[in-house]
């Protein structure tokens, strides 16, 4: 076992965890972090997508103790007293079906936006490449990050 | 009559969903979220054979391991485990296996189940499984339909490799083959299809002492399971509840009986402790029902005027290694979609339902109607090259006439209402259809690397399953029907329970908006309820496009029902008779007298108190309403698809795609917006990404996302959509199914521009998925002088 601690939306916690624990896992099991799903085991689907000291990572693609020290943001820590702009931006585009894919989704399109504030609907597609969805054909997901973009959804 | 009380009409509005906030704040309540006091967590051992005898499963080294409760083979369920049931014999001498939950003596397909695991958590489970012991003894698989279909061919059960033969046959086919100026045959190929809903299946089962279960599942079909695990595997269906939470899609996947949930409430039963199992991506690409899979041969008899004459359509359908809830059916739901919108003198087809050594197949997106749209598609465009005409024009000089509705087809289905002039002019106009063909002639005129084909699809499909008389007269186990309650609250709010369990569709949201105008009180005011058992008694679910189309009417049933209640009290209170009271917007009132009226939720207070009803009046306006439809529903469109194809390298590239789909009367153009855009991508990947590949000893090659090519956003093109209206005769709403309708239309569409780019070089065909290899390889096969 490896001592961790680990600040989840604002919160540290210092737990017990063994070494292969995925970050996925703990996050959903032992922190209780059940708004980030599991999409699949290879990293493809992105919907465990969740930012790590600022930045989107897959978090089955990232072991607990990789992420001593660190600073997670989830889908559950995004909203700021009121929703972030991109989840109002996928609510008022109808950019989600099923909602499975919708909180990786949105945190790798934050990232996408922290880096690329005004991207093309070209690279909002290359840039959510590693983020897949099977509702919606991805046309409101374009259109709902092209609207946050407009509100400046930088952050 | 007073404005203020006159609600907009909902029908129609593009609400923003009320599912939404959950989902996109992670407040979710998936199956997998679901944590019980003492609950342990089972792991599968599964069949590395695509077939083979079990020789021994020694569970012991697992059951000693750290954390682990319990480990069972086959064998520890064989008096119990039962068989999954087929709900769809097709024919009267269909084969239909034996198929246990757990496999005891042979294995059929790889990834099959002969062991599970029962540990604290699911790591120690997954470790316990990997240490059980299974010896296989390996006989041949059995992998090719045609191969399975010869004589001296390995079998897959001891009965044979033919499950059935259905046959289906109208007018004189002989007679309009029999010296047609023109007869195309073609053989096309339905590839196997993974559905890959994003939501891995997962189960939580809970068995007390008193022999009640309690089954989480993340199901499209909480009533039909709970009906399945009473009828088949001897629960006594007042002891058993279950609960489809949040689930985050299905696209026929989670329409099933599975393996894993039987084996949860069998092991939770076994242990009195609460189990869950969640699938990985890679186990459940194995091990959930396949799509499609069929081999295609489809003949068509015309004159020189491109006027039809006879349709002959012989099928070859992998079933798999058994038959699961509807796996016949499917093919058969085709059956009567071939003729399409289409006028001809005759029909015939044949289904062979085929076993082979894979995963059973069984319903995705669209269960048949892809299928059979597709081949009919692909043919009109072989068709039309035949005679030298444009693809459009033969499609119009057979469809059925606007003007001609209601017609009954070939296949005897009667099509209510279609404009398919309407949507076409549409779809012609946003695709630019005349510029494009200019262009194209102008890049074949110029020998452009990079040629221009034009796709056209011009759909209709049978949807809103399904009068419960004609599923009976194609021997279904279960009726078409769907349910749906409503409560008037004291407080004049109201709550709808239907019996139409959603996993994305937005039924909280539509069914909040029918409600709304039927009974005049404010969206908001509604709350829907679904996918528990205990809250939602009766129900058949959701699947082939019904939940509008049967649940809706339902609801609106009842609340009609409420209505007529309320008039009786109104009736009363204002001392004038039932027959003067009118219901306008939420006020009733007496004819002529609107200002002396009482608002529904008056009524609901009044009827709560009961002080002062008609004497033997029951103090109640909840209604409930069970609605079984007359007819299908079936929606149409034209979709067009540009693509451009690299002679040289074989890559496709979708320039544009347009969609203009006529779903009669829309309650809400947003959901019905994505739900075509979504099904428009799941025709997409099959027409140029996904496939389910095997390979020469049965080992499924696409087990992940990393193989299997489920597209993103970066795969798929912007899609222009639109809609004509034309409102359904056959139920009150006028609406008409969209579930599938995107993914029956747009596969043709996409391999018709493929091919139509292409056709010049000779290439007459392209097999799906059309990667750039076989593009490529089709190219240069017409070039060397074969066929493609």
């Amino acid at each position: 076992m490896a001592s961790i601690t680990v600040k989840v939306d604002g919160v540290a916690y210092s737990d017990e965890v063994e070494p292969r624990l995925l970050l996925v896992h703990y996050l959903r099991e032992k922190v209780g972090k059940t708004g980030t799903p599991v999409g699949c085991d290879t990293s493809n689907c992105g919907a465990c997508t969740v930012h790590m000291n600022g930045v989107s990572v897959k978090s089955c693609a990232v072991l607990a103790v990789q992420a001593d020290g660190a600073e997670i943001t989830t889908i559950e820590g995004l909203a700021d007293g009121e929703w972030h702009p991109l989840q109002q931006a996928f609510h008022a585009e109808h950019a989600l079906q099923c909602g499975y894919c919708t909180p990786g989704m949105i945190m790798a399109a934050a990232d996408l936006l922290r880096t690329n504030p005004n991207p093309s609907d070209e690279e909002i597609r290359e840039g959510l490449e590693g983020n897949l969805c099977r509702c919606t054909g991805y046309e409101n997901i374009v259109r709902a990050v092209r609207r946050a973009a407009g509100t400046g959804a930088t952050s | 009559m007073t404005t203020d009380t006159q609600a907009a009409p909902e029908l129609g509005k593009a609400r923003l969903r009320k599912e939404d906030a959950r989902l996109v704040t992670g407040e979710t309540m998936w199956t997998d979220n679901i944590v019980l006091p003492g609950m342990l967590h089972m792991a599968f051992v599964r069949s590395p054979y695509a077939h083979a005898r079990i020789t021994s499963v020694d569970v012991s080294a697992a059951r000693s391991m750290p954390g682990v409760i319990a480990a069972f083979s086959g064998a520890d369920f064989a008096g119990e485990q039962g068989s999954l049931p087929c709900a769809w014999p097709v024919t009267a001498d269909i084969i239909i296996p034996h198929h246990p939950p757990m496999a005891t003596e042979e294995v059929r397909y790889v990834g099959e189940a002969v062991a599970v695991v029962v540990a604290r958590d699911r790591y120690e489970a997954a470790d316990a499984a990997a240490a059980v012991d299974v010896e296989y003894e390996p006989l041949p698989a059995v992998l090719d339909m045609r191969a399975a279909l010869a004589e001296g061919s390995a079998k897959v059960h001891e009965a044979g490799n033919k499950s059935y033969e259905w046959v289906f046959d109208q007018g004189d086919v002989i007679a309009a083959f029999r010296d047609a100026p023109v007869v195309i045959e073609r053989n096309y190929r339905q590839q196997r299809l993974i559905p890959c809903a994003m939501e891995p299946r997962a189960v939580v089962a809970s068995c007390d002492v008193a022999g009640e279960v309690t089954l989480w599942s993340a199901t499209q079909i909480p009533h039909v399971l709970r009906f399945a695990l009473s009828a088949f595997f001897g629960i006594p269906e007042h002891n058993i509840r279950v609960i489809a939470p949040d689930v985050g899609g299905g696209f026929g996947s989670k329409l099933q009986v599975t393996a894993e949930e039987v084996l949860a409430v069998l092991v939770s039963s076994k242990l009195r402790r609460p189990v869950k199992w969640t699938e990985s991506r890679s186990e459940g690409n194995m091990t959930v029902h396949h799509g499609r899979d069929q081999w295609q041969r489809i003949r068509l008899a015309a004159d020189r005027d491109g006027r039809l004459r006879g349709l002959a359509v012989d099928l070859l359908a992998d079933m798999g290694a058994y038959l699961m809830l509807v796996t016949p059916g499917v093919p058969l739901l085709g059956a009567f979609m071939f003729p399409a919108i289409y006028k001809m003198d005759a029909y015939s087809f044949k289904c062979t339902g085929v076993f082979t050594t894979k995963m059973p197949t069984d319903a995705y997106r669209g269960a048949g109607r892809p299928e059979a749209t597709f081949a009919i598609e692909r043919i009109m465009d072989e068709l039309a090259a035949e005679l030298g005409m444009d693809p459009l024009a033969i499609r119009e000089r057979n469809w059925i006439k606007h003007e001609e509705f209601p017609y009954t087809t070939i296949a005897t289905l009667t099509y209510d209402s279609g404009n398919y002039e309407a949507a076409t002019a549409r779809a012609r106009e946003l695709f630019r259809y005349d510029e494009l063909r200019a262009e194209q002639r102008a890049r074949r005129e110029s020998g452009d690397p990079v040629q221009l084909g034009i796709g056209i699809s011009t759909f209709t499909e049978m949807c809103g399953l399904a009068p419960s008389r004609v599923l009976g007269s194609l021997s279904y186990g279960a009726g078409g029907w769907e349910h749906a309650s409503v409560r008037m609250l004291p407080t004049g709010k109201v709550e709808v329970v239907t019996g139409s369990s959603a996993h994305g569709q937005g039924h909280e949201t539509a069914w909040s908006q029918i409600v709304a105008d039927k009974l005049g009180v404010p969206f908001e005011d509604v709350r829907v309820l679904h996918g528990d058992t205990q809250i939602s008694h009766k129900g058949m679910d959701t699947y082939g496009s019904r939940s509008l189309t049967v649940g809706g009417i339902a609801l609106a049933g009842a609340c009609d029902k409420v209505i007529d209640k309320a008039k009786k009290v109104t009736a009363h209170i204002l001392e004038a008779s039932e027959n003067d009271i009118e219901f306008s917007a939420g006020r009733l009132h007496v004819r002529g007298d609107p200002a002396q009226g009482r608002s529904i939720q008056e009524v609901a207070l009044a009827v709560f108190a009961a002080h002062d009803l008609a004497e033997g009046m029951e103090p109640s306006l909840d209604s409930d309403h069970t609605y079984d439809p007359d007819n299908f529903s079936f929606p149409h469109g034209t979709h067009l698809c540009a693509t451009e194809v690299d002679t040289e390298t074989g890559r496709v590239t979708i320039r544009s795609y347009v969609a203009v789909d006529d779903v009669g009367t829309v309650v809400n153009p947003l959901i019905v917006e994505g739900q075509v855009h979504g099904g428009i991508a799941q025709g997409i990947a099959q027409a140029l990404y996904e496939e389910a590949a095997y390979d020469e000893d049965g080992n499924l090659l696409t087990t992940t996302l990393a193989d299997y090519l489920v597209p993103s956003a970066a795969d798929l093109p912007h899609f222009t959509t639109d809609r004509t209206e034309t409102p359904a005769t056959t139920n009150p709403l006028g609406v008409k199914g969209v579930g599938e309708a995107g993914t029956i239309a747009s596969t043709p569409a996409v391999v018709n521009a493929i091919v139509d780019a292409l056709r010049h070089l000779g290439v007459t065909d392209v097999p799906m998925a059309c990667t750039p290899e076989r593009v490529w390889q089709a190219i240069q096969t017409a070039q060397n002088g074969g066929g493609a």
